[in-house]
């Protein structure tokens, strides 16, 4: 499969070079890159590598080693790949530059809803949204007369007909691996259920109603999931996906392009997307919000800086988009929103309209603490009251470590 | 040997020895009764992120740290704080608590010693299998036709040179959900099966793991612990009458003790820092070892935070738990030791 992958970017590369003119210019600064690995990061460093003098970087991994990659002098990459999540230790070290003057020299083509402004000062340059919604077969939901859900009462009340319908192996699938992928599906839930995670003074604030709801929603979606689903990450749900295991999903947008991939999908054209569904009565669907795209470093040359950051505009053109329009929702000019976008669309343009992740140090904390306490609720160690009291207390040891609690 | 020669002969290894391990040792000592932070300071923050279409802007108050204008980095304190940081793993705390109010099984929920409790488990469980395993194969070997020999042996050490986090991989595919024994099975039984699914399979498959990876290792020293054992004994016992089982219980096992306990101390030293199967198996969810809590502890989340005094708490407690768990071994290799000098 990987090697297939391969075969096929290399075609797509090749493609590349003939289809639409390469690059408009020559790079003659050498540049390189760290950025996540998935599909819409292949797309954009492939258009970047076209200008040459350029070394891409994809690593799933890269959350761990950019913050010190960053912070050596001279940085050991030129253009970042970062999410509204990860930005936070760049941004908080200083290790990433205001691109004000680039965007005016380069970015003509940006449109503004894609600069990213801390105080006032353009911080990224994203290029696509990502949030995680309802996937699910719509074969079976019509063989079985359901309408779209777009409430959780709803997909459970689809899951139990699915169920009795025996149609798939599990009715819904979750990223529910402990650790990140499962605290993120807490971070979905709870502002669902309208809550707020920290108070003013810093403190965890996720001990609450809303918490418990959150916590007995989740456990309630492990009566119709795989009974290893405290393993199921992204990768894992997106193939249960494509081998027809499962009908419904809460899963990312980044990974709808995938149910239509031909080499690896069983279940082509079968698999829409809707909006996250709402946990209650006039809530926002229950999800975040999440942006990707590029920063610069400080810590190199201007001349560096201003050779990358041109070079990323051209990964960042309506070509790249035109040609790769599948692989995101892009913010890209160029993007046209295809039927696989319509559930990411739907999330983002909902009233009222979910938040985005939020960007804090104190979130990084709470997330990590989540991760590893969620799961005692889940395998049925630890009732929920106690489970919220111990993400608590771990949220408040480590907080009280780095700095942001007395 | 003279002294001097004796120096210039280990030096090189001294030295290393100083410069990688003690000194390591010494700074993670040191960082776990320290406490470093960045000064943190509240400002508010405009800060801009894309919708579909429009934007959203939201100004809020955030906690950031604060650069030093000269160096460009974040300014630290470092701050001595005594035993906090151990404090904080073990929260004993709440083991007393739970002492006191009769309800142990909460301990468990306290990750340290959650870690403690499978850590512990998993390396008395797997030791004796591993030596039991190892010296069957052995002995099979040993009384292998020759021609059979080099066949068998290279098959029983394959498992041996799988690199651990590949083989706990290999494993975990063959075992989840859909992997290619789990299908088999259920369509062999008919039922569901997931192994992933509740802690004590999770347990069951690492301990197999564990011995069918170890096992080659107990068995390559048992095999050449074997061709040493004296067959005058061995003939003598064999006319005085005594069955295979009492010549393996009176002759093999006491010629095999030194090496036995030379197995134990070493897979004890390797199983108390148990962390492939956790990785590999995906099994944080149920299980965690001690090694893995330290992992975990440094892994950096998404904000760039990670708790290295509490790192180096744990790395310590792990330290300290090995050093108490090679005690009874080694006392006995000292006794034989002193023994054999008079």
């Amino acid at each position: 499969m990987y090697l297939k992958k391969l075969a096929l970017a290399g075609a797509v590369s090749l493609l590349g070079t003939t289809a639409f003119a390469a690059c408009s210019y020559e790079n003659d600064v050498p540049l390189k890159s760290l950025t996540a690995g998935f599909e819409a990061w292949k797309a954009v460093t492939d258009a970047m590598a076209e200008c040459g003098n350029f070394q891409a970087e994809l690593d799933q991994e890269f959350r761990t080693k950019q913050p010190a990659a960053f912070e050596a002098n001279p940085s050991l990459y030129h253009i970042g790949g970062v999410s509204n999540g990860t930005v936070t230790p760049l941004l908080n070290a200083g290790t990433i530059r205001p691109l004000d003057d680039l965007v005016a020299k380069y970015g003509q083509d940006l449109s503004p809803n894609q600069l990213i402004r801390v105080d006032g000062k353009i911080m990224a340059v994203a290029m696509m949204v990502n949030t995680q919604h309802l996937m699910y077969r719509s074969d079976i939901l019509a063989d079985l007369g359901i309408d779209t859900p777009t409430t959780w009462d709803e997909v459970f009340a689809a899951a139990d007909k699915i169920k009795e319908a025996g149609v798939v192996d599990h009715a819904i699938g979750a990223t529910m691996k402990s650790g990140w992928n499962l605290a993120q599906e807490f971070v979905n839930m709870y502002p669902g259920f309208g809550g707020a995670f920290f108070n003013a003074d810093n403190t965890a604030a996720v001990n609450s109603d809303a918490g418990m709801k959150a916590l007995e929603t989740m456990k309630k979606t492990l009566d119709y999931t795989d009974p290893e689903v405290l393993v199921s990450d992204s990768t894992y749900v997106q193939q249960q996906f494509q081998q027809g295991k499962i009908a419904m999903a809460n899963l990312w947008a980044s990974r709808a392009g995938a149910m239509n991939d031909e080499n690896e999908s069983q279940v082509v054209g079968k698999v829409s997307m809707a909006a996250a569904p709402i946990a209650m009565d006039g809530g926002a669907p229950a999800t975040t919000l999440w942006w990707d795209g590029i920063v610069i470093a400080t810590n190199i040359t201007d001349e560096e800086a201003d050779a990358a950051f041109r070079l990323a505009m051209e990964g960042l053109d309506s070509e790249m988009v035109t040609a790769n329009n599948e692989a995101a929702i892009w913010l890209v000019n160029g993007y046209q929103p295809g039927p696989l976008a319509e559930g990411a669309v739907a999330t983002a343009t909902a009233n009222p309209a979910p938040p985005a992740y939020p960007s804090t140090t104190q979130m990084g904390l709470l997330h990590t603490a989540l991760g590893n306490e969620l799961p005692a609720f889940l395998t049925g160690d630890r009732d929920g009251a106690a489970t919220l009291a111990a993400v608590e207390e771990a949220y408040t040891t480590s907080a009280k470590e780095a700095g942001v609690l007395k | 040997m003279k002294f001097k020669t004796f120096f210039w002969f280990v030096a090189p290894s001294v030295f290393m020895m100083l410069l990688f391990i003690a000194a390591p040792l010494i700074s993670v000592l040191i960082q776990s009764f320290q406490i470093t932070q960045p000064v943190m300071q509240q400002i508010e923050v405009e800060t801009c992120t894309p919708g579909f279409l429009t934007q959203t802007c939201t100004t809020e108050v955030k906690t950031v740290p604060v650069i030093d204008e000269a160096t460009g980095r974040a300014q630290t304190t470092t701050e001595w704080v005594g035993f906090q940081s151990y404090r904080n793993v073990l929260q004993m705390d709440k083991v007393w608590s739970a002492l006191g109010s009769g309800n142990w099984g909460k301990i468990l929920q306290i990750d340290f010693w959650k870690a403690l409790r499978f850590t512990l488990m998993f390396t008395l469980v797997t030791l004796p299998l591993v030596v039991g395993v190892g010296l069957m194969i052995a002995l099979a070997v040993n009384n292998a036709a020759k021609a059979l020999r080099g066949p068998v042996i290279f098959i029983s050490l394959l498992p041996f040179i799988i690199t651990p986090v590949i083989g706990s991989l290999s494993i975990y595919w063959l075992f989840v959900g859909d992997g290619i024994l789990t299908a088999t099975l259920e369509r062999w039984l008919d039922r569901d099966i997931a192994m992933f699914g509740q802690a004590w399979t999770i347990e069951l498959l690492m301990y197999f793991y564990r011995v069918w990876h170890v096992a080659p290792f107990a068995f390559v020293i048992f095999y050449a612990g074997l061709q040493t054992v004296n067959m005058d004994t061995l003939e003598s016992a064999i006319i005085d009458g005594a069955n295979r089982f009492e010549r393996l219980r009176y002759v093999i096992v006491p010629h095999l003790m030194p090496l036995i306990i030379f197995i134990a101390l070493i897979h004890l030293m390797d199983c108390y820092r148990v962390f492939d199967e956790i990785i590999g198996f995906r099994s944080q969810a149920h299980v965690i070892s001690l090694q893995w809590l330290t992992f975990d502890f440094l892994t950096p989340d998404d904000a760039g935070n990670r708790a290295i005094s509490r790192a180096a708490a744990s790395a310590m407690l792990t330290m300290v738990g090995i050093v108490i768990l090679l005690i009874l071994p080694l006392r006995r290799t000292w006794r034989d030791h002193k023994g054999g000098a008079h």
